[in-house]
């Protein structure tokens, strides 16, 4: 098996070829974080928040035109020796990653005026309820460290879209995991709450990468080579002799990027860290680690082990099943509108399962799509409940958002239009992602992918339910308490009019994008 | 110009809705006037109708929308469409100048039926599956407002219901969509293309399981029993308004798919399943007329014989896929049957919800026990109501007549067993005498004492439904002719 490993011989060094136009973006988004964390150490405190902004939306913005710019023929391929591929998929998801991760920070940044409201406590290393942090409060500190952490997070988002090894995917895993899991822990209001959310996302989080790196392990043995392209050759070529490594290794990757979606029965994270991370935090990694992570899903089963499928596949249907069902039931019962999002996303994990399980070109360009769709909608929606407040903090149970239609007409119609993307109400882009997830499932998923269509189609119905009680809640339901919102909000406003217009765009011309989409689907080998 | 007809009612309910500073009065008026103006568009479109020939379209427009997957924006009339176009106007006309003097949230109200109205507008002129898909299912987030935001009693429970039913029936429709895109060769949602590819012709499983998925999501719009139970509910709670639009329009859009989708597309499972679909015909005409029978809540009863008549259309349709000898003339007649009874329907049960309303704002109460004698107090409600009765179940003279007449004479030329529903006739006729008998005759008693007659706007919404109602039995020719071609074409495609 060694003779595949192709090891330099002993004194020499081979420069590995590195081009340098293709990683640009994700090298810009890192080098901002680092001079984002050397600002943290030597500007004066009041102007870090102006700069760390200043610096983070001209770091993406950068980014996106190093992206944008060159010619696609002249990236496309696979560099750094092969460790990262820059292909259509990844290029589509690192712009649709930088454009909504821009939106997101844009939420982060949100400072609302007025005394203490935003959403991120004064001094993260503070222990709840102490005089320390009740000083730095008085103080009117704030943690600008979230910015280099979420631009960390998002480069190692943008590297684990286009990881061509599982090494440099691991690596991936934990540059876009680690970050995250101290911006969990960051919420002004609920510390506790939020703290506890963090430890739990970073135990469930560091099992599943142990996971990850055991079924690398695995599969190393059983291909002899760490490369996905090279899995999927030694996997067409096998003689069968290694085969109880497979299978093993395929379940045990295939955990640990569970766990990054959300999908059942690895979700139960998800409302717990949704409900206790900061809301701009909640909606930055609901949209864009699922984007991530589906991205890296993508790569790894439709290149490295497409040839095995008919071995792993009625496993990750199941699964796929699982998700949605779990997923639509649960919401039903929540009483808390963070936690009613996050078992959403579980089932709208679900639903991009099952047109993952198409395996078909045209599956990839319905699953990006949808990720678009649902990330768009999704980060608004965040940052609406961000908005929402009774006394300062946020009034996240479902009770006290009765009657927001008649107090805030603005809040609720932006909010109605969102849930009904949820629920795939056609002109919204919902619909539009779900048509276009589930067509590839009926046309080329056979038996299986046409029950999952079934079934997502009985669990859509039943999220429907929940999204319309909201809706209810909102307009046909007596105000009670003293809900208001937090004025003014200046970037949370930019941020929830992209949204809810991408959500209308895409659900009206969805041409466009569905287009990209299609044509930027074929993975490089 | 079909576009106009279809946008206008939406851009101007974008324009009341985002208009805060709109008065009552002028979004009221605005409401007419919309809804005016569009009648006249489309009489402006029936003048200028020319019969498109077999599976073609008249005033087409085809504009490319989502062009990767397939689908445009394209619309067009033909003689199964262009009479339900004309009837969706007159309806919404009708509630328009009901609810001139309506109080609650009028700007709202007049936003949300000029939505109802293009998209109702919409589903009918689409000839793209996506395009219908889109407008049919807009019609249900329209309706779940109107009847939780207007309705009475327990309207967000009924609302809820109407909204789940419904909104699970258009996912399966959907899944039949998406079934029919599959397996289309090129790949289309284009309705005419798909009608000349009559794609799964030669897979009869697959074939089967699609028409399956599009036949239950049209069902439970219809709908049929025993898809019906979402009904009953969302019309008792629903204001008069939004019931004649849920009843006159809406169902329409289910019954309507079956001739425009299901049938001509796939020809030979809806022959396979003929026998099936007669059958649940025969059931919800027997089925609904009994339950309306034993009702004692007006709007209930009427919501009921709703499921009555749509049964009778689906009866017809059924029968049309029942191939034999040389029946292709009575084929015809019953699909002829079937457009009049879905115009008719809708004019008279708008009539007989409109006037329920009426009821409702005067005595607080559907209750046909706490009435009596109604006659001597509102002699031109009792008159009008009385029409509406008669016109419903089926008074030579009137529109019903002419429907029930032409679906049982094609029915029972097909297949003479078809007979069994003829008592569903009988029962209601008994039932609307009853009604008319227990709220209008007798002693005036109960809510009955000091009711007030019909008010102008009141008697110029119901009277003009029933006049057209009158013309239509009287002088049929002016609508048959525009149906029958359509007719013998869609019988001609059946019987590929």
């Amino acid at each position: 098996m060694t003779a595949l490993l192709t090891l330099p011989a002993a004194g020499e060094f081979e420069m590995a070829d590195i081009n340098y136009v293709a990683i640009a973006p994700m090298i810009v988004v890192f080098a901002a974080a680092v001079l984002g964390v050397l600002v943290e150490a030597f500007a004066p405190r009041r102007l870090r928040y102006p700069i760390q902004v200043g610096l983070a939306v001209l770091a993406l913005v950068i980014a996106f035109a190093a992206l944008v710019l060159p010619d696609a023929d002249s990236v496309t391929g696979t560099t750094v020796a092969g460790t990262l591929a820059v292909d259509g998929p990844s290029r589509f998801l690192s712009g649709v990653l930088l454009a909504l991760g821009l939106v997101g920070l844009l939420v982060m940044a949100e400072r609302f005026g007025g005394e203490g409201p935003d959403a991120f406590t004064p001094m993260g290393a503070a222990t709840p309820g102490s005089a320390i942090e009740s000083a730095a409060a008085r103080a009117g500190l704030a943690t600008t460290e979230v910015f280099p952490l979420a631009l960390f997070s998002l480069g190692g988002m943008m590297m684990f879209t286009s990881a061509n090894d599982l090494l440099s995917m691991f690596v991936a895993l934990e540059v876009l995991s680690l970050p995250l899991y101290i911006l969990t822990g960051l919420a002004r209001r609920r510390r506790l709450l939020s703290q506890e959310a963090a430890l739990k996302y970073f135990l469930l989080g560091a099992f599943s990468s142990a996971f990850f790196l055991f079924g690398a392990g695995l599969i190393y043995g059983y291909a002899g080579s760490i490369r996905i392209p090279a899995i999927g050759e030694a996997a067409a070529a096998s003689s069968g002799d290694l085969e109880p490594l497979l299978l093993p290794g395929v379940a045990m990757l295939l955990v640990g990027l569970l766990f990054k979606v959300g999908a059942v029965p690895f979700h139960s994270w998800t409302p717990d860290v949704y409900q206790g991370a900061p809301s701009p935090v909640t909606g930055f990694m609901a949209a864009c680690t699922k984007i991530a992570a589906f991205g890296a899903l993508l790569r790894l089963v439709y290149v490295g082990l497409e040839s095995t499928r008919w071995e792993w596949r009625p496993g990750v249907v199941v699964i796929a099943a699982l998700t949605m069902i779990v997923g639509a039931v649960l919401s039903v019962t929540q009483t808390d509108i963070k936690r009613l999002l996050a078992y959403s996303s579980v089932a709208h994990a679900g639903f991009i399962l099952v047109g993952l399980l198409a395996f078909d070109i045209t599956a990839v360009g319905g699953v990006m799509f949808y990720l678009v769709a649902y990330g768009a909608s999704t980060i608004a929606a965040f940052a609406l409940v961000n908005m929402v407040r009774e006394n300062g903090a946020e009034a996240t149970h479902l009770s006290q958002w009765a009657g927001l239609g008649r107090r805030h007409p603005w809040v609720a119609a932006a909010m109605t239009l969102l849930l009904l993307a949820f629920a795939g109400i056609p002109l919204t882009s919902g619909f539009t992602a779900k048509v276009a997830a589930f067509m590839p499932a009926v046309a080329h998923g056979g038996l299986s992918g046409v029950l999952l269509v079934v079934i997502g189609v009985l669990a859509s119905a039943v999220t429907a339910f929940v999204y319309v009680k909201v809706i209810v809640l909102m307009y046909f339901t007596a105000p009670s308490g003293d809900v208001g919102l937090a004025q003014p909000a200046l970037l949370s406003v930019v941020a929830i009019a992209v949204g809810v217009v991408l959500t209308v765009l895409l659900g009206v011309v969805p041409g466009p994008l569905l287009d990209l989409a299609a044509q930027s689907s074929t993975f490089v080998r | 110009m079909l576009s106009l007809i279809v946008f206008l009612p939406l851009a101007v309910a974008v324009v009341v809705a985002a208009v805060p500073s709109l008065g009552a009065a002028a979004a009221r008026w605005a409401w007419v006037a919309v809804s005016a103006v569009e009648l006249v568009l489309v009489g402006v479109l029936w003048a200028g109708y020319e019969d498109p020939g077999p599976n073609g379209l008249a005033f087409e427009e085809q504009v490319p929308w989502i062009p990767g997957v397939g689908s445009s924006y394209h619309v067009g009339v033909d003689g199964l469409s262009l009479p339900l176009v004309a009837m969706t106007a007159v309806v919404f006309l009708a509630c328009a100048v009901y609810a001139l003097r309506d109080g609650e949230r009028p700007r709202a109200q007049t936003a949300l039926f000029l939505f109802l109205q293009g998209v109702s507008l919409g589903v009918f002129v689409a000839a793209d599956l996506i395009v219908f898909f889109v407008f049919f299912d807009l019609s249900i987030v329209g309706m779940y407002f109107v009847i939780a935001g207007w309705g009475h009693g327990n309207a967000a429970r009924s609302a809820l219901k109407f909204f789940l039913y419904t909104f699970l029936g258009s996912l399966a429709l959907l899944l039949g969509f998406i079934g029919l895109y599959v397996a289309s060769d090129p790949h289309t949602f284009d309705i005419l293309e798909l009608v000349a590819a009559t794609p799964l012709e030669d897979n009869p499983l697959a074939g089967g399981l699609v028409l399956a998925a599009i036949l239950v999501g049209l069902a439970v719009k219809t709908p049929t029993v025993p898809f019906h139970t979402w009904l009953p509910p969302a019309h008792t709670d629903a204001p008069a308004t939004g019931s004649a639009v849920l009843a006159g329009v809406l169902l329409k859009m289910g019954t309507y798919g079956f001739v425009r989708i299901a049938m001509p597309i796939l020809p030979e499972a809806w022959r396979g399943w003929a026998w099936v679909i007669v059958v649940v015909g025969i059931v919800s005409v027997l089925y609904g007329a009994f339950v309306a029978l034993a009702q004692t809540n007006l709007k209930r009863m009427i919501a009921y014989t709703s499921v009555n008549h749509m049964g009778y259309i689906i009866l017809a349709l059924g029968a049309v896929g029942l191939i034999a000898g040389d029946t292709a003339q009575a084929r015809s007649v019953a699909v002829t049957g079937a457009v009049v009874q879905m115009v008719s329907h809708g004019l008279i049960t708008a009539a007989l919800f409109l006037l329920a309303g009426v009821m409702r704002t005067r005595a607080g109460t559907y209750d046909m026990g706490a009435y009596g004698g109604l006659a001597t107090p509102a002699p031109r409600f009792a008159a009008l109501f009385a029409i509406a009765a008669f016109a419903s179940l089926g008074l030579p003279g009137l529109s019903g007549f002419i429907a029930e007449f032409q679906i049982f004479a094609g029915s029972i030329a097909v297949a003479p067993v078809t007979a069994i529903a003829l008592p569903g006739i009988l029962i209601t006729a008994a039932l609307f005498l009853l009604a008319l008998q227990r709220v209008f005759t007798g002693p005036t008693q109960g809510q009955s004492p000091g009711f007030a007659d019909l008010h102008g706007r009141e008697l110029w919404s119901v009277g003009p439904l029933l006049a057209l109602s009158l013309l239509i039995g009287v002088l049929p020719q002016v609508l048959l002719g525009v149906i029958e071609p359509a007719s013998a074409a869609l019988v001609d495609l059946v019987g590929r």
